[in-house]
């Protein structure tokens, strides 16, 4: 059974079509990217998930149950800007939201601890939320949003503002609710981001899907018939080649229609070259996301 | 538990340790300590003058001889202007005034003073009235009859059932205190709760906490568990008032001749006060919640929220006519009206017998006001309160409604 399952989804706004028709869904243990330009369609569409708003049309299900009350405890939600109580205490907060999700107070205070001790943050737990640096209070965002152990897990810009520790730290923690087998939307911008942790992505454009699948199959959908080449040698007019570009510490290769990379790789150590790293290379999450967004807003 | 009864705990106990809540709290009472403090110290330095004041007079008709001693103002005989100058000058009499022959058809009377005066002071003029009103009819009449002719009013009202038994309720001045105490408290009340309100909505707004919120819980038990919960911290800091008030009306015995403690609170009075209060705060706690739903922020909401505000608090400005006319047709619309009922009842309940149908109506008015509201309001909740930094125009509303 899919922890998320979107179907056929239409959201307007007044006079406006804010999500047209729109179907996907999410599996357990993948992390799932939701990306697209701003004003795409993202956040309502997260925002229906969450039965904040309601569909125009079509239907959404969480493990199984139409998204409605019943639903919200399932979910965790980390929202883009992250906002918590300013002058309240950093356990009373996390326990106070942890109750909203169903949990008992006493195993809210019981899984709060034992979450700040993991993530640091113990010290801080008797201090006033505004008493904490961004990125500390970001880390308490992210502890309310998971410590319920949802089933579901929406993380909107996670990384937006973090240092580089930070980052890892919750880098690290979102693949480990992967591995527990949880389902986590990741919606961002930061296509390295993207690359680096989903499954599968869904990008959206104008309220409707424009490309929808596995982040690997897309990116060889995308792909120009180029190689990424290190060598030690002379790399002199090489057949099949089209046009040689020389990057940093390496080359990219595009070959014509009639030549493979095997057929390359053969033709490249016949010629004694010697061959440190042989790629196939697939364009840059970035570089499909503005050729798609480009092409559909024509 | 129950997720409404979360967020209601949350936010009243939230409400109760907010430092301008306690500083409200105590400060209503503390204020009225200081009333008292000040009639004390008004009091007694406007304490009237034991002195007896002299006043001359020239009788050129004749005839005025007796009733010289009229309460703290003794009169002076001259014979004389001669004489009653050098006397006013030397500053032995305050004035003189001459009875001239011709006062028995004119009627005029001639003061002369050194001071400079717009009308002469009422006490000097009541006490040359009746010195001479005295001796006009002195020998003629009894002289009991002459004080009946210096004060021949003393109203004393004894108000029937409609049995012809003497009602328990006799009204008066003292029935009016208790309505508009409490009408000035809900105002107090709807004020700052309502500030309190839209503060933390616009918080929760401004820093998406409200996202947070809405993945948790519905609008409905959002908005109920709020409302709830910051009107059952307004109520706690009315109790406080209500309980403070005998120590301080015992307090006040003791300064103020012993009139706020002979207060009698009959109890139907303070049911319906508390009703009035409890739903008067219930229909601005919703209102405060629309309008922070569709504002930018809490410092436009506030703005917008005063409009409303003023709207409860109108029924105080005419209160006097209120309580002079309390069964005018305007006063009785105001009175059924949600927005003015709170008010407008409490003052009416002091200085009149309000029909029953007419509370009934009203209560059911504000009942109904209250649940359409609270409906209305977690509509817009849905609709508008994820819109940041923009307030949708009317237009907009209606027609998302219409659309909804």
């Amino acid at each position: 059974m899919h922890t998320v399952e979107v179907k056929h989804v239409v959201k307007s706004f007044a006079d406006k079509v804010a999500v047209d028709d729109l179907s996907f869904s999410v599996a357990p243990g993948e992390i799932f990217g939701l990306i697209g330009p701003n004003g795409a369609g993202k956040t309502t569409t997260i925002k229906m998930m969450m039965d904040i708003i309601k569909p125009d049309t079509g239907e959404i299900t969480i493990l199984g149950e139409k998204s409605g009350e019943a639903t919200k405890n399932k979910l965790g939600y980390l929202p883009e800007e992250r906002g918590l109580y300013k002058k309240q205490r950093v356990l009373d907060t996390i326990v106070y939201l942890a109750s909203l999700k169903g949990m008992s107070e006493r195993s809210a205070v019981e899984k709060a601890n034992q979450m700040l001790e993991q993530t640091g943050m113990l010290p801080h737990a008797r201090k006033k939320i505004d008493e904490l640096s961004k990125g500390m209070s970001q880390i308490i965002q992210f502890i309310v949003t998971v410590i319920h152990e949802p089933q579901l897990v929406i993380l909107d810009e996670p990384f937006s503002a973090l240092d580089p520790v930070n980052t890892e730290l919750l880098k690290n923690m979102v693949l480990a609710l992967r591995n527990q087998g949880k389902a986590i939307i990741l919606s961002t911008h930061q296509m390295n981001q993207v690359e680096e942790l989903c499954d599968r992505i869904l990008m959206i454009n104008k309220g409707r899907a424009v490309l929808y699948g596995a982040l690997g199959e897309i990116k060889s959908r995308y792909k120009n018939n180029a190689v990424l080449l290190d060598f030690e040698g002379e790399l002199a007019a090489v057949p099949g080649v089209t046009e040689k570009r020389h990057r940093r510490g390496y080359a990219e290769l595009f070959l014509d229609a009639n030549t493979t990379p095997q057929q390359l790789l053969e033709s490249l150590l016949a010629r004694g070259v010697i061959v440190k790293r042989f790629e196939i290379a697939t364009p840059p999450l970035n570089e499909i996301f503005i050729k798609v967004v480009g092409q559909d807003n024509e | 538990m129950n997720k409404t009864f979360l967020i209601f705990k949350h936010e009243f106990l939230n409400m109760m340790r907010r430092t301008g809540f306690i500083i409200m709290t105590l400060i209503v009472p503390l204020v009225f300590v200081l009333i008292i403090g000040i009639y004390q110290i008004v009091s007694g330095i406007a304490k009237p003058s034991e002195e007896i004041t002299k006043i001359g007079y020239i009788d050129n008709l004749g005839g005025f001889m007796q009733y010289t001693s009229q309460d703290k103002i003794n009169l002076v005989r001259f014979d004389n202007t001669g004489e009653a100058n050098i006397s006013l000058t030397a500053k032995d009499i305050k004035e003189y005034i001459v009875i001239e022959p011709s006062y028995l058809s004119t009627g005029v009377i001639s003061l002369y003073t050194l001071e400079k005066q717009l009308i002469p002071p009422p006490e000097e003029v009541t006490a040359i009235k009746n010195f001479l009103t005295s001796n006009l009819l002195s020998d003629k009449v009894p002289p009991n009859t002459i004080y009946l002719v210096e004060a021949p009013l003393n109203v004393v009202t004894i108000r029937l059932t409609e049995t012809g038994a003497i009602a328990p309720e006799q009204g008066g001045y003292g029935n009016l205190i208790i309505p508009t105490l409490f009408s000035l408290l809900l105002v107090l009340s709807i004020t700052f709760s309502s500030s309190y309100l839209l503060q933390g909505l616009g918080d929760e707004k401004e820093n998406r906490l409200i996202e947070v919120l809405l993945s948790s819980v519905s609008t409905r038990q959002l908005i109920i568990g709020k409302v709830l919960g910051i009107g059952a911290a307004g109520l706690v800091q009315v109790l406080v008032w209500v309980v403070s008030a005998p120590f301080l009306m015992n307090f006040a015995s003791s300064s103020i001749g012993g009139f706020l403690s002979t207060l009698q609170i009959p109890p139907n009075f303070l049911i319906l006060c508390i009703v009035y209060f409890i739903l008067g705060y219930l229909l601005f706690a919703v209102i405060s919640t629309g309008i922070g739903a569709i504002s930018p922020s809490a410092r436009e909401g506030q703005q917008l929220a005063t409009i409303f505000t003023l709207g409860a608090v109108s029924p105080l400005w005419v209160s006097s006519l209120i309580i002079m006319f309390p069964n005018n047709p305007a006063f009785i619309f105001m009175t059924i009206f949600p927005i003015t009922a709170p008010v407008t009842l409490m003052v009416r309940l002091g200085s009149t017998d309000v029909a029953a149908w007419q509370i009934l109506l009203s209560i059911i008015v504000l009942v109904i006001t209250i649940a359409g509201g609270l409906l209305l309001t977690i509509k817009i909740v849905r609709t508008f309160l994820l819109m940041y930094g923009k307030r949708p125009g009317l237009g907009t509303i209606i027609r998302s409604f219409r659309s909804g």
